[in-house]
């Protein structure tokens, strides 16, 4: 079996399943960590609009 | 140095980090990837010799992943900073997911080369303890709400744990497996032709900017996670005016 101009011979699908199954689980960590990122932010600025604010900034405003 | 381990100095950091450590991983990949394209095929395994150039980089992750949380635990047990708790939590995932893929394409190179998709020998058995070993943390670290204790706990298993590293890596030597012994970090130098060691070394470096890439991406969310955390039991701890009405149910 000749994929993208290289030969891989007669075990070609154990190769081609070897990176699909990287590509997947190696995009699914990248998409949960971006994922992860954006809801984090969001709830951290619901949070603000709310009027909570961190320890740091409470002492920093405050002062 | 502890100037950098406080948690905003290092959000600060790993946002201006992030993007040339973005860049450099992309650009190791196409290194990498072409070069794979372009080595030879093995003179007994043929082309399945390509699964190599990702097997090999998931198996030393999959180690290394486990001596970060290693490393990491001791600042837990012996500082307790929070930040090393943070690193210690990020790299779990991250892990165990490098873990399943070394796992899974082992397999998959097994099969057409040795006839079997597993076998109970000394270096597959170590590596699916490490596996199992992860979930379990996984699972431990979730099951317990503060965080705190979480890590302590976490820390003490993750350096018993830490036992098995060696085991995986002279697993090979000690027992008589059907896995090869090692063939790149050896003892005289590596065995493999230059034509493919250098593709094989490329992505293996590719993986790990790949793979500290994203613990730091992990380690900024945990980081995120934690002040959104204090924020809602400052506010359960203190209502006021305005802010009593949106407290969350589970904080």
């Amino acid at each position: 079996m000749v994929i993208l101009g290289m030969d891989l011979g007669p075990h070609w699908a154990f190769i081609v399943w070897s990176y699909a199954i990287a590509i997947v689980v190696v995009s699914g960590l990248i998409a949960w960590v971006l994922v992860d990122y954006r809801t984090q932010q969001k709830t951290l600025a619901d949070l603000e609009a709310r009027g909570l604010r961190r320890r740091s900034r409470q002492g920093r405003e405050g002062a | 140095m502890w100037k950098l381990a406080n948690p905003t100095m290092f959000m600060d950091l790993a946002g201006r980090v992030l993007p040339w450590l973005t860049g450099l991983t992309l650009a190791l990949f196409a290194v990498g990837l072409y070069g794979s394209v372009l080595a030879p095929d093995d003179y007994q395994q043929g082309a399945t010799v390509k699964i190599m150039f990702i097997h090999v980089p998931f198996a030393w992750l999959a180690m290394a992943g486990w001596i970060v949380m290693s490393i990491s635990a001791i600042g837990v047990l012996v500082w307790r900073h929070p930040l090393a708790e943070v690193a210690m939590k990020a790299a779990m995932p991250i892990g165990a997911a490098f873990t399943l893929l070394c796992l899974v394409t082992g397999s998959l190179w097994g099969q057409p080369m040795w006839g079997t998709w597993w076998v109970w020998d000394a270096r597959l058995t170590s590596v699916l303890v490490l596996f199992l070993m992860y979930l379990a943390l996984l699972a431990l670290w979730h099951s317990i709400e503060d965080p705190g204790r979480a890590a302590r706990i976490a820390a003490v298993l993750v350096l018993v744990g830490a036992i098995n590293i060696p085991i995986i890596k002279f697993s090979v030597e000690w027992w008589n497996t059907l896995h090869q012994g090692a063939s790149v970090l050896r003892m005289g130098g590596s065995s493999i032709d230059s034509s493919m060691l250098w593709p094989l070394l490329i992505m293996a470096l590719a993986f790990t900017c790949l793979f500290f890439t994203l613990h730091l991406m992990a380690m900024r969310n945990e980081i995120l996670r934690r002040r959104i955390r204090t924020m809602r039991l400052m506010a359960a701890a203190a209502p006021v005016a305005g802010v009593a009405s949106s407290r969350p149910a589970e904080a």
